[in-house]
């Protein structure tokens, strides 16, 4: 389209002086476009999105092909393998691998990823207070990565370069090894720099240290929330829980009414400075990092800064669907909201 | 056997013949010693054309780059929509309708990304939302109107001035004829810029900016011919004398062609809604185009042309305007309206290389102290009645 040149404007001036112009033309322009029934079947009706944003219809993400499916993620806790000293100490051990991958992070948009297991987030790695940990990490990217821990452990455990193994190179391998402290919900992820780059590119995941006196029974859940920038303008162009936005709309979570729902959100998104996580037609129970045994707050939406986490606890009264979304509207309509389905 | 004993066509041929050869060869063999190309797909997209219609944002895309593009999903300032259109990858220069399913609100403004198969996004910005008007009869109507408004009018009002350039004494004559030429080196100026900024808004694989250049060296050429090949006739028939008809007859080719290109710029502004309202703009462009008519009757001082000749010089003139504003409001593109932008600044510029001798005082001096001043006169008039329609 031309700017506005004097060409413009005197075409423009045109139909002010002559009103058989505007009478010739008679086109007034539409006051509600969307009362149009065209806009009102795509936009609104359309083809069971029931208005919501969603991505194009009929493109799927291929989750065999990624290696991982959002809807696994939420129940997949990797408790690792364990023995037991003679002192009785139990030892947990888990095996990680930095693995480049491209993933579909969006129907039909792959994004060249780095991850830990081949999958983002990373495995949920989950124990108990006390236990002593020892993660096995293996490069097999080709950038050096580390895993830094959230928690408590000796500074050369930390997974920060210059700091004990420092980097591991590709091909690399180190063992960090430390005591499950405290228990609580914490997380992992890479501490080599551009620090945004090394974490945007997926490699990170959910930490969960169970207190030794355990929690109760529970539906449990781990929503990781994340985005994506796929054209590297450091800002996301897509946003999710579990990597895969829309996941949770398009085929929501089951839950069962009355039965309490236990939700392990951890929030590292890059490049926002906040993200939120809201729940609709309830309140929950708030239990920030999940270090305490009293909530914090009875609340239906909770914000979080890049690295906080914390433990939601809540029961369905009523059957039906229930949506739940970041607070941020953007975020939301960018991938990052889902149904639970009540029965 | 010598190449003597060749025929000439045969000798034309073979460098061709082994040209073709070893294209084919190359092609063949799939560019030996070149290997892969590096790094990812460049993807370039260019929007071509916004339509705006109730609940849907249509944009015509063309892949402006080397590599196939592959629409995968669409936003709308940061949320994502659902499409039609673009089902499967964009080859090199092909284009697509990309139907987005919008309840725009009218006056706001919009951000669209096309997020392609790597992740990568077009941008394209609707500064603000207008309805596109249909393309019904009454819109064509509508924009003949506005070409008769912007071409014909103000360049028949222009050629009233010829009664007057048919009293004035010889050197004063000489003096209009070079204000003529200044409002013409001061179009083609316009239209040679105007061009460039269309250009850049356009599909590059096409050329870009040279096609402003490109065109204006069509119209140059396709001019001289003309004239050319006027003269000759003119000097077979032996009508001595007859030159300042042919020169009004360039003049008015010059400026219709130049006026074809206004018209695209204004239909495209006003189905795109860039346009704003004023009674005052009338005015002053009135100011600025009647000028055209007084180039196109200056060269005719000496003769007695019928009104049927004035009419049709006038009409010649004026009225591809109100073809460009068809061509701009049904079927804009960017490239097109840059190229025919340089179309109308060649043209003027041969006009001005026509009119140039009758600048000529007794001495036979070109830039003589009057021509000088019409010159700087026509180009201060240009530019401001320019200032009046400008903001």
């Amino acid at each position: 389209m031309p700017q506005l040149s004097r060409r413009g404007l005197l075409a423009a001036s045109v139909p002010a002086i002559g009103g058989a112009a505007a009478a010739l033309h008679g086109v007034v322009p539409h006051p509600h476009p969307w009362e149009d029934a065209e806009a009102a079947t795509h936009a609104h009706g359309g083809n069971g999105h029931a208005g919501h944003a969603a991505f194009r219809d009929g493109a799927t993400v291929d989750h065999a092909a990624n290696g991982f499916d959002p809807h696994a993620i939420l129940r997949d806790f990797d408790w690792g393998t364990t023995r037991r000293t003679a002192s009785g100490t139990v030892i947990r051990e888990w095996e990680l691998t930095a693995v480049d991958k491209e993933i579909e992070v969006a129907p039909g948009v792959r994004f060249a990823a780095w991850t830990y297991n081949g999958r983002i987030p990373g495995p949920t790695l989950r124990c108990r207070e006390g236990e002593r940990l020892r993660i096995a990490f293996g490069n097999g990217s080709s950038h050096p990565h580390t895993i830094h821990f959230h928690g408590i452990h000796p500074a050369e455990m930390d997974g920060v370069p210059g700091l004990g193994a420092g980097e591991i190179p590709p091909g690399g391998r180190t063992v960090y090894e430390f005591d499950a402290l405290p228990a609580g919900l914490h997380l992992y992820h890479c501490h080599v720099r551009p620090l945004a780059e090394h974490i945007a590119k997926g490699l990170y995941g959910a930490f969960i240290v169970d207190p030794a006196d355990g929690r109760e029974e529970a539906e449990e859940l781990v929503m990781v929330m994340n985005g994506f920038d796929t054209n590297f303008d450091r800002a996301n162009e897509v946003y999710a829980a579990n990597t895969i936005g829309f996941a949770y709309m398009d085929q929501p979570i089951a839950a069962r009414r009355d039965e309490l729902v236990r939700v392990y959100l951890v929030n590292v998104l890059e490049y926002d400075l906040i993200n939120s996580f809201h729940l609709h037609g309830n309140l929950f129970d708030y239990f920030p990092t999940g270090t305490g045994k009293a909530p914090s707050e009875l609340t239906d939406t909770v914000m979080l800064c890049q690295g906080q986490r914390g433990i939601l606890e809540w029961r369905f009264p009523h059957p039906g669907r229930y949506m739940f979304h970041a607070h941020q509207s953007e975020f939301t309509e960018l991938g990052w909201q889902g149904f639970f389905e009540v029965t | 056997m010598t190449t003597r004993d060749l025929p000439a066509w045969v000798l034309g041929l073979i460098p061709l013949a082994l040209i073709a050869a070893a294209v084919a060869a190359f092609a063949a063999l799939g560019g030996p010693g070149l290997g892969d190309r590096r790094g990812p797909p460049a993807e370039e997209l260019a929007v071509e054309r916004t339509v705006l219609e109730p609940g849907v944002i249509a944009l015509t895309v063309r892949n402006d780059g080397p590599d196939a593009v592959t629409v995968a999903q669409a936003q709308v300032n940061d949320a994502f929509v659902q499409f039609t259109g673009a089902d499967g990858p964009i080859g090199r220069l092909e284009s697509a309708v990309v139907r987005i399913a919008q309840p725009w609100v009218e006056g706001e403004a919009y951000e669209v990304a096309l997020l392609t198969s790597t992740g990568g996004t077009v941008a394209h910005e609707i500064p603000v939302a207008v309805a596109t008007p249909d393309a019904d009869l009454s819109f064509y109507g509508l924009m003949a109107l506005l070409g008769i408004y912007v071409g014909v009018i103000p360049v028949a009002l222009g050629m009233l001035w010829l009664p007057w350039v048919r009293r004035i004494p010889p050197s004063w004559l000489r003096a209009v004829m070079a204000l003529t030429i200044g409002l013409l080196a001061f179009l083609a100026i316009d239209a040679t810029l105007e061009g460039f900024e269309l250009a850049g808004e356009g599909a590059q694989a096409f050329g870009g900016a040279a096609l402003v250049l490109v065109g204006a060296a069509v119209a140059f050429l396709a001019l001289s011919g003309v004239s050319a090949w006027l003269e000759q006739r003119r000097r077979t028939a032996a009508a001595a004398g007859a030159s300042g008809g042919q020169l009004a007859l360039l003049v008015a080719t010059g400026i219709g062609l130049h006026n074809l290109g206004e018209g695209v710029a204004i239909g495209s502004a006003y189905s795109a809604g860039a346009l704003a309202l004023g009674a005052f703009l009338v005015v002053g462009f009135a100011l600025h185009n009647t000028t055209e008519g007084l180039a196109i009757v200056a060269p005719m001082a000496h003769e007695r042309p019928s009104p049927g000749r004035l009419a049709l010089l006038g009409l010649l003139a004026g009225a591809p305007a109100v073809l460009g504003a068809w061509i701009g409001a049904a079927a804009f593109n960017a490239s097109l309206a840059a190229f025919l932008f340089g179309f109308g600044a060649g043209a003027i510029v041969q006009v001005i290389v026509q009119l140039a001798p009758t600048l000529r005082d007794g001495t036979g001096r070109t830039l003589n102290p009057g021509a000088v001043g019409g010159l700087l006169a026509g180009m201060a008039l240009m530019f401001v009645t320019g200032l009046l329609v400008s903001v």
